[in-house]
């Protein structure tokens, strides 16, 4: 095996028991939690690209990412990993800053390879091979364990037109899609009327929880319209959301998820331009905007975690796309990032080979997310192992120090 | 729809229940029996509201006269009938009417290659845009012909199941030019098999063009293997996530449909050449082809079974095993009854369907008559929550009953302010059924401004030129429909209290359109 086909096994030690909260002051009440899922399966081979491997270069003939220096080449990450050019000018900066981190071969145990299926249960957050729950979401448990203790009074939101499953369950949780905030018709006499006509229905909670929210939105959207000479206005598709997002999570909501779609490239993804480079760009452009708009101060306390159901296939498939997969890269940002995750690709890593393909296929799991989130919630939060066990039952979390 | 006098519904349901409890057969009560319960008015309301794209005084008036069995059976069996002159001479008018689709796809091809070859700069870039507004014009076209049937089509059930087989079958008018075949796929292949036998229905949605375009299999042939649209014609088409195949199922079945696709060649064209040994399979049928050239004829086994047939027949023969599978029959039967009875149906009666679905040998009509024959259908009424595209339908048929609509783009508008825009959905799973996934916070908020838009607005729909001024009153006269009428008995008294309080006849609209028991039927 050539030398440059091993990667340095860079797994953060597991660090025994508690010792991440010793070294974290965690800072729970002004924390703040971004999840953006990018639904599809997004090829993370194209994003982190393993630049060391000849066998990626062999399996992947007319979609590979060139080596760094290569024209078009990946942005150099280390020297196993690079980044897609397409991710120069938003989130290469973040890395160079030590704000930005990748957990490489991170994913779920579901081997179901059904986007479907497999975003539910990530999103739930529950332990495989039980009768799910569908009525309790992982970032609604967080919120209630958080709502309980450690925030006095947490706020989650996701920015999408239909409440995501991840934040389903007890806790109340708010939804408002960004892109085409508009204006409202309904006064706020009307708003109390109709309130009152669901007071004893189920649906009370949503409705009032509604009209709060909108008030929100229209309040951070008509200070965005009042700085008229300010970056955001020229922002268009996702960095427009994410600018908005950030303007309502800074100054009101913590827990926040939002869903960027368009990710399962079947056919014709493109290398270091073409379909996928420019989903790429844009998201980049948003997470960047994101973290600008936040502010320094904010930005430090934040942290944005860009998660998938899973990978796709390590080689090309005859269309030059890829198919689903398993395995896949999360990405990891922040102001405050520790010094072990900042500029860093993390998490548990292997040697990639055929031999160590998962079914001769994709990328293994080895850094199974409930682990993943639940090291970093314990260490953003102060979670205790009983707080843990609420949302992610009978899981050890993993330490990979991200903050 | 309301919350009508729970005592009617109950006792529905218990009528019903008394038709089948104590008997040992396992056919079902005949329909006549259905007229013991539904000779009132509120109770009619409830079917109609359930049955169809939402109740309203004319369509009351005519199940009265008709009687609710004779009813049911005409809505289980749609006889070709003329949709109002007023909603036909719109649908006539459309470039979808007028042109055959392989005619308007090629001579697209033709515009989009013609654009690209332009040296120009600037005009490429111009008739790169007239390109696509003449997608975005079709796929409008498609929509507005979808909302007139649903709002006016005599035959309210096959329309509701077209939308039910759309998005169980979704493609979606983002991927490509699917913008111009979405309209075909819907006309053509789901409409004519609504109601009829499932396993035409996925034949036909296998053979058309928007299908394989959209989930790849255009694209998959021998030793190139794509294997999108294999995976979820099994997940999501028929036998259901955990139906018993697995990922080397999947490879199998891409390789059984390597070489199914799409030829935008002039109808006319030679066929392309194909070695002597298969040439007697090519296949050409409008823009669908089966090029053998790309066909995988090595030996399959799929699900345990050999694949024996050859060429595109092998494609037959799969889904033949995949559409009577014991799992599909299941699957089917469930979404069915997600749709039609509750977001957790009982499993008794997806069971009781799944039967009729197998015995019927798919026919999806006489799966849907077990369903409403069924005790838990009636005990279900008023209770399922209305998703975006039957909340609006609903709304503007209760307010504007049977005066046809002339301008149909503003309920576009509202569709998709709540996220459920007709052919929108990016994924292959289409849109969710749920209560859940439709009555969060931002949701409910985007509701009431439709609401008040139907309610305050209305007159919108009735102005052919957005400049033009509105009608007056530019408001439907809701409190005096005789369904409206109806139905107030059964509204709770936190609403009638909203309703006495309304300072004017729109918001009194506004408030009711806006109530709790508008949002289910």
């Amino acid at each position: 095996m050539q030398r440059r086909e091993l990667f340095k096994l860079m797994a953060a030690a597991p660090f025994a028991g508690a010792a991440g909260q010793l070294m974290a002051a965690p800072a729970a009440e002004g924390a703040k939690l971004l999840v953006v899922f990018l639904r599809g399966a997004y090829d993370c081979t194209s994003l982190l690209v393993p630049t060391a491997s000849d066998f990626y270069y062999a399996s992947r003939p007319n979609i590979a990412i060139a080596r760094p220096g290569e024209p078009n080449g990946a942005l150099p990450l280390d020297s196993n990993w690079g980044l897609h050019p397409a991710l120069a000018q938003s989130v290469m900066p973040l890395f160079q800053r030590k704000q930005a981190s990748f957990i490489a071969f991170a994913g779920t145990d579901d081997l179901t390879r059904s986007h479907f299926e497999t975003q539910d249960s990530i999103e739930l957050g529950q332990a495989l091979g039980r009768q799910r729950d569908y009525r309790s979401g992982f970032l609604n448990r967080l919120a209630g364990v958080l709502g309980a203790g450690p925030v006095a009074d947490v706020s989650p939101i996701a920015f999408t037109d239909q409440l995501p499953i991840a934040l389903r369950g007890d806790a109340k949780a708010a939804n408002m899609a960004l892109a085409g905030a508009a204006r409202a018709g309904i006064d706020a006499r009307q708003s109390q009327v109709i309130t009152a006509m669901y007071r004893n229905t189920p649906l009370a909670q949503p409705v009032a929880e509604g009209f709060q929210v909108r008030d929100e939105v229209m309040r951070a959207v008509q200070a965005e319209m009042d700085a008229a000479s300010r970056n955001a206005m020229s922002a268009k598709g996702f960095e427009l959301v994410a600018r908005r997002m950030a303007l309502l999570m800074r100054e009101r909501f913590d827990l926040g998820f939002v869903d960027v779609g368009g990710w399962d490239t079947h056919v014709g993804q493109g290398g270091a331009r073409g379909y996928l480079a420019n989903r790429f760009e844009e998201l980049g452009r948003g997470v960047a905007g994101f973290a600008q708009e936040m502010g320094d101060e904010a930005w430090r306390q934040t942290v944005v975690v860009v998660i998938s159901e899973f990978g796709r296939t390590f080689r090309e498939n005859g269309n030059r796309g890829t198919d689903h997969g398993h395995g896949t890269v999360y990405w990891v940002l922040g102001g405050g990032l520790s010094a072990q995750a900042g500029g860093r690709v993390v998490g548990e890593q292997q040697a990639l080979s055929q031999a160590t393909l998962f079914q001769n296929r994709d990328y293994p799991v080895l850094n199974e997310y409930r682990a993943v989130f639940g090291g970093l919630f314990r260490r953003m939060y102060g979670l205790s192992p009983a707080q843990l066990e609420r949302v992610f039952d009978g899981v050890a979390p993993k330490e990979l120090q991200l903050v | 729809m309301l919350h009508l006098g729970r005592l009617c519904m109950v006792s529905a349901a218990m009528a019903l229940a008394a038709c089948t409890t104590g008997s040992p057969r396992t056919d079902p009560p005949p329909l006549t029996a259905l007229n013991r319960v539904a000779d009132n008015p509120a109770t009619q309301l409830q079917w109609l509201d359930r049955v169809t794209w939402g109740a309203n005084a004319s369509s009351q008036a005519e199940l009265s006269r008709t009687g609710l069995a004779r009813w049911m059976g005409d809505q289980l069996k749609p006889q070709p009938l003329p949709l109002p002159p007023a909603a036909q001479a719109q649908i006539d008018a459309m470039t979808l009417s007028r042109t055959p689709l392989d005619q308007l796809v090629i001579g697209l091809e033709a515009q989009r290659k013609a654009a690209d070859a332009l040296p120009d700069e600037e005009q490429k870039k111009a008739a790169r845009q007239a390109y696509q507004q003449q997608l975005n014009g079709l796929v409008r076209e498609a929509q507005q012909r979808f909302v007139l049937r649903a709002l006016y089509s005599p035959n309210q059930l096959q329309e509701q199941m077209t939308w039910f087989w759309m998005n169980h079958f979704n493609v979606n008018l983002r991927k490509g030019n699917i913008r111009a075949l979405v309209g075909d796929y819907e006309e053509n292949a789901v409409r004519p098999h609504a109601l009829g036998k499932f396993r035409d229905l996925l034949g036909a949605t296998l053979h058309h063009p928007a299908m394989l375009r959209y989930l790849d299999n255009a694209q998959n042939a021998a030793n190139r293997i794509n294997e999108n649209y294999a995976r979820e014609l099994m997940e999501l088409h028929t036998l259901g996530v955990g139906g018993g195949y697995s990922q080397a199922d999947v490879q199998e079945l891409a390789r059984v449909l390597t070489g199914v696709g799409v030829s935008l060649q002039p109808a006319d064209a030679p066929p392309p050449n194909v070695r002597p040994a298969v040439r007697a399979g090519y296949v050409r049928q409008g823009l669908f082809e089966f090029n053998p050239n790309r066909h995988d004829y090595g030996p399959k086994t799929l699900l345990g079974q050999p694949i024996l047939a050859r060429g595109l027949a092998e494609a037959d023969e799969a889904l033949d095993r995949l559409a009577r599978a014991p799992a599909t029959a299941h699957f089917i039967s469930r979404k069915l009854a997600v749709y039609f009875v509750a977001d957790e149906p009982p499993p008794a009666l997806v069971d009781r369907m799944a039967a009729a679905f197998t015995r019927s040998d798919g026919d999806i009509a006489v799966t849907l008559k077990a369903l409403f024959e069924s005790p838990e259908f009636a005990a279900s009424l008023g209770r399922k929550f209305r998703d975006p595209v039957h909340y609006v339908m609903a709304g503007v048929r209760l307010a504007y009953d049977d005066r046809v609509a002339l301008n149909v783009t503003p309920m576009l508008n509202w569709i998709n302010r709540m996220g459920e825009t007709l052919y929108g959905h990016e994924t292959p799973d289409g849109y969710p059924l749920n209560e859940a996934a439709w009555a969060s916070a931002g949701q409910m908020n985007t509701r009431f401004e439709i609401a008040r838009a139907i309610g305050a607005n209305g007159a919108v729909l009735f102005r052919t030129d957005d400049k033009a001024p509105l009608e007056k009153p530019s408001f439907p006269q809701l409190a005096e429909s005789r369904a409206v009428l109806a139905m107030q008995g059964g509204l709770s008294a936190e609403t009638r209290e909203a309703l006495a309080g309304a300072k004017n006849p729109q918001e009194w609209n506004t408030f009711l359109l806006a109530s709790p028991e508008l949002m289910r039927r």
